[in-house]
């Protein structure tokens, strides 16, 4: 039973990525009709935005402690923080120890800003244009940013710290009236999970009942008609691709202090995600939503010891397993409208 | 029995199909015979399209059967039916719009005769004469020599329309099937697909046209079956029809 | 000459030739000439070119001719390259077997994950193959270390059985060789300031390379390539006219997955080791990427795609901060440490960024690669010499002449889009 839960929550976190960016990528498939190949680079983009508010926060300058000495006697050099003087010691070194959700605050307009240019300068140039140079040019987009941010990075993970407070882990076991120490899961994987059903729940209920979001529905079904009657689809549709670009940042951003960003994490989910779109039914959020917990928890049950000794290597591929036997057996996923994928 | 002696070619048997709960074909009954032209009218939206649809393969019948020479088509793949001798020509023109005219056609034929798998590579497109040359005659034939290297894709509505009708024939099919072959035709061009119609007509070819346009129909048809609202209300020759109350209530009754 | 209308014969022939003295055409700049670093005539690089330029030529039987856009080729040149290096290590150094093998389980590999892929099409096939490309890099670096070894590889041992070949001296290596013509044998020539290598295995490599061209002309001009562009042009039409398009397709995967096994079996013949990088999915974009560059569904496309890429990517990686300031010397200095910094991402490391960027101007800009780019020029120049022409003619107002001329040079403009 605890073994169960334990690989549930295990599922959970990286079910989470997945199911954001799955989300991301279904709104833009649904509504421009697009296959975005880069979106996986936002997701990675995301992340480095947490990077570079910790690198930019932890900028200062170097002066010496006269009341420190270091094992020589000498007075100690130490490194200041800009921060430090602006709010002082204390509330600078909160301020440091947030970045990663303070990182919020700039991540969001500068997600929804390079989504808006991505969408306005490229993408729409290709709603015209076959699938195939979609994939490509988005696979060449992706290509760019992830060697520009190498150039700026490196290519070294580059670990992101969570605020302290939620560094460490928490007894799940007990909490739930199970054995102590039976499940010990990580505070911060816990706010992943969170922050994902938030922003999941706040789209949802953004397109279900916001007329703006009605419109956009509609259109993901029969963009003709919406366009008959005089709406302009077309700002609707750049303007949810801005959202889509942030919810992928976001979802990086969260995600930094668990993988210690690297240039290459954006395709590493990006090829899952769409395993997971298809896996969820090509077009349909909720589907997206699900497998994207479905899978994640696969993979978890998949690492699970009892299995590897029977089936080894099988963590390493059972979501591509699961994608390849679904388009098989149910090509238009679990989720997906009839006739979406069926040809 | 009289009838036993005509030499039926397609036999459509109680054929019913529905979309969820629409009921696009019922009681659908059909036999054409050898050598004639059968014409199929109807609103739309009375299913003379899906008629089709079910008799290609498109689509499965609900209930009932497809039988062509005696040989049932329902539940074959639309290539196999094909190879059995039946060819369409579409509401909107299918055709393969990056190639050239006289590609199209030639591709047709060797579709036709490579139709199973044939990994053919050391034939040469320009070393298969005796096809060439059939295209190039049906090409001229049907008025389109003129554009025999043009990009398809570039062809004028009516020209596209004669192509796909040239691709079918140079399969010599046994059934050849129409599916509204003037649709927003010019008065000119209608009239001289009337004439082709009625030149491969004369061949012997037997052929189900869906027609709106009754000048066509009255021209070419040796039989009419009316189609409305998925059932066969009339049947009989093109006079019978011209006269039948029941067909112009039928038609009047949709345009009210 | 073998079967092939004139304009294919003309090309087979300039790709031989080009082949054959490839060692000059590469080596155009003196050994020590501060060009001499653009030279591309050693072995391991004109290998490279041959063998990505079979992979590509291969790829693009599936991609350029049916429309089927595969992201998990890189599989089969994997397989091709494990397969080689077992016949290496239990039966024998001579490279033919080696290759036979190569091709013969890569194309079994093929018709299985191509059997699969190809119930769905679109995205869905590029989707699925991408899943595939991915678990077999997975499984190739976990599970099947047995078979792969793993992270670190495979490479001939001394200690292997190699059943077929007399035992080796004391104190000598195993070598890729063919019936005793060891591949990494070089002749230089030294001529003046040039120097031209000869290589053995570049030459092998070069003759597999002419007669894959060969067949994808064949394949090009053949009813069953006609086919093959049919179904991606209006797969529905081609249901309806009879063809039953599933063993179609399937040929065609498993063409271009033996293609990528024959270039992996290469690889292992002329540098006898394979590690799992070799299939991972980038491996398998790189591919499509060529293919695009140079032109999907022509026949020169690819072969130059590949070898443009792997020029660039040995040249642009070699540059570094200091070759560029050798370069700009002679602008004033701030402007000189400016170009540096603008153009320093691009170079070096930066090579796949350059990459990128060059991928997508071409996805925008000329889909149809560079084949295409090339056309454009020519028709670009064909139509200024006609516009003039006619213009004269119409001077003299005779419009007869002016259209016949317009269309003659229609006519070349269209002859040349053919012989691309
Ligand atoms: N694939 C389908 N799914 C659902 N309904 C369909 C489908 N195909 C046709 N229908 C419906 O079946 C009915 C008959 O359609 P059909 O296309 O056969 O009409 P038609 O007689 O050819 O009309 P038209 O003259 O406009 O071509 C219509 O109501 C149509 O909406
Ligand atoms: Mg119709």
């Amino acid at each position: 039973m605890e073994a169960i839960i334990l690989q549930i929550m295990n599922g959970l976190d990286k079910g989470s990525a997945y199911a954001l960016i799955a989300l991301g990528l279904t709104l833009i498939f649904g509504t421009l009709g697009v296959v975005n190949f880069a979106h996986g680079a936002l997701f990675m983009i995301g992340a480095f935005c947490a990077v570079t508010l910790n690198k930019i926060l932890n900028l200062g300058y170097v002066t010496i402690d006269p009341t420190q000495t270091d094992f020589l006697g000498n007075p100690l050099k130490v490194k200041i923080p800009y921060v430090y003087n602006i709010f002082g010691e204390n509330i600078g070194n909160i301020i440091i120890d947030w970045s990663v959700p303070l990182a919020i605050l700039i991540t969001i307009p500068i997600m929804v800003i390079i989504g808006v240019i991505m969408e306005r300068g490229l993408i729409r140039h290709f709603y015209k244009r076959p699938h195939a140079d979609q994939i490509l040019v988005t696979f060449g987009l992706a290509i760019v940013l992830q060697e520009i941010i190498k150039y700026f990075y490196g290519a070294n993970p580059i670990p992101t710290p969570a605020p302290e407070a939620f560094s460490g882990t928490f007894d799940f076991g007990k909490m739930i009236g199970l054995k102590a120490h039976s499940i010990i899961y990580p505070y911060w994987r816990m706010i992943y999970f969170i922050f994902a059903a938030v922003i999941i729940t706040a789209i949802f209920v953004f397109l279900k009942f916001t007329t703006f979001g009605m419109v956009v529905r509609a259109g993901m079904v029969d963009r003709e008609t919406v366009e008959i009657l005089g709406i302009n689809i077309d700002k609707r549709f750049t303007i949810m691709f801005g959202i889509a670009a942030a919810v992928a940042g976001l979802a990086g951003l969260m995600y930094a202090p668990i993988i210690s960003p690297n240039y290459h994490m954006g395709m590493d989910f990006l090829v899952i995600s769409f395993v997971v779109v298809v896996v969820g039914g090509m077009g349909s959020l909720p589907g997206a939503v699900l497998a994207g917990f479905l899978l994640g928890m696969l993979e978890s049950f998949a690492s699970m010891s009892v299995v590897l000794n029977i089936l080894p290597g099988l963590n390493q591929i059972i979501v591509y397993l699961v994608a390849i036997i679904i388009l098989l057996v149910r090509p238009r996923g679990l989720m997906g409208r009839k006739g979406v994928m069926e040809d | 029995m009289a009838e036993a002696a005509k030499n039926i070619v397609l036999h459509i048997a109680d054929v019913h199909k529905s979309f969820g709960g629409l009921h696009a074909l019922a009681d659908v009954d059909l036999a054409v015979e050898e050598g004639k032209t059968h014409a199929i009218i109807g609103p739309n939206g009375a299913g003379k399209s899906t008629l089709l649809n079910v008799i290609v393969g498109k689509l499965e019948p609900t209930r009932g059967k497809v039988v062509l020479d005696g040989e049932l088509l329902t539940g074959k793949k639309p290539h196999e039916i094909n190879q059995m001798g039946v060819a369409r020509v579409f509401q909107t023109p299918e055709i393969f719009p990056e190639l050239s005219v006289l590609d199209n056609v030639m591709i047709s034929a060797f579709a036709k005769r490579d139709g199973a798998f044939k990994l053919n590579i050391m034939n040469s497109l320009e070393s298969e004469t005796d096809i060439q040359e059939k295209a190039r005659k049906i090409i001229i034939d049907f008025g389109l020599d003129k554009q025999i290297n043009e990009h398809s894709g570039a062809l004028s509505r009516g020209h596209k329309r004669r192509l796909e009708l040239a691709m079918c024939l140079i399969q010599e099919p046994r059934l050849l099937l129409l599916d509204e072959p003037t649709a927003g035709m010019s008065r000119h061009d209608t009239s001289t697909t009337i004439d082709l119609l009625k030149e491969i007509k004369s061949t012997g070819m037997t052929i189900v046209i869906i027609e709106h346009d009754m000048h066509v129909v009255f021209s070419v048809a040796d039989k009419v079956s009316v189609l409305a609202g998925g059932r066969i209300i009339a049947e009989g020759s093109p006079e019978e029809i011209r006269a039948s109350e029941k067909v112009k209530k039928a038609y009047l009754g949709e345009a009210q | 000459m073998f079967k092939l209308e004139k304009k294919d014969a003309i090309l087979l022939l300039i790709v031989a030739l080009m082949l054959i003295f490839a060692p000059f055409i590469l080596n155009p700049f003196p050994e020590n000439s501060g060009l001499a670093q653009f030279n591309a005539g050693y072995p391991d690089l004109m290998q490279r070119f041959v063998f990505f330029g079979i992979f590509a030529i291969g790829f693009n039987i599936l991609f350029g001719l049916t429309g089927y856009l595969s992201f998990g080729h890189a599989i089969f040149l994997g397989v091709g390259s494990y397969a080689a290096i077992w016949v290496m290590k239990l039966l024998t150094m001579n490279i033919l077997l080696a290759i036979i093998v190569a091709i013969i389980i890569s194309g079994l590999a093929a018709l299985v994950i191509g059997w699969i892929s190809l119930r769905r099409s679109g995205i869905y096939f590029s989707i699925i193959t991408l899943a595939f490309a991915m678990m077999s890099f997975a499984l190739a670096y976990s599970v099947l270390t047995p078979i792969t070894g793993g992270e670190t590889g495979l490479q001939p041992k001394v200690t292997d059985p190699r059943i077929l070949d007399s035992a080796l001296l004391a104190g000598d290596t195993p070598k890729a060789n063919l019936f005793g013509l060891d591949m990494t044998a070089t002749y230089n020539w030294q001529v003046g300031d040039w120097v031209f290598t000869f290589n053995v295995g570049y030459y092998v490599a070069a003759i597999l390379m002419f007669l894959c061209f060969y067949l994808s002309i064949r394949i090009f001009s053949s009813p069953f390539g006609m086919m093959l562009r049919a179904i991606k042009s209006n797969q529905q039409r081609m249901n309806y006219s009879g063809l039953n398009s599933k063993p179609y397709t399937l040929a065609a995967f498993v063409i271009s997955g033996m293609y990528a096994g024959l270039a992996g079996g290469l690889m292992v013949a002329m540098d006898t080791q394979v590690g799992p990088e070799r299939m991972f999915w980038t491996a398998s974009g790189e591919v499509v990427v060529m293919t695009i560059l140079g032109g999907a569904g022509t026949l020169v496309g690819p072969f130059l795609g590949a070898g443009l890429i792997k020029y660039m990517e040995n040249i642009i990686s070699k540059i570094n901060v200091g070759v560029l300031h050798d370069w700009f010397y002679w602008l004033p200095d701030w402007l000189e440490n400016f170009v540096v910094t603008i153009i320093y991402p691009f170079v070096g490391k930066g090579w796949n960024l350059t990459l990128g960027v060059i991928f997508m101007l071409v996805v925008i800009f000329i889909p149809g690669g560079l084949v295409e780019g090339i056309r454009r020029i020519i028709n670009w120049f064909v139509k200024r010499k006609n516009i003039s022409a006619s213009r004269e003619i119409t001077d003299s107002d005779n419009m007869q002449q002016a259209g016949e001329i317009q269309q003659a040079g229609e006519e070349a403009a269209s002859r040349g889009k053919n012989n691309g």
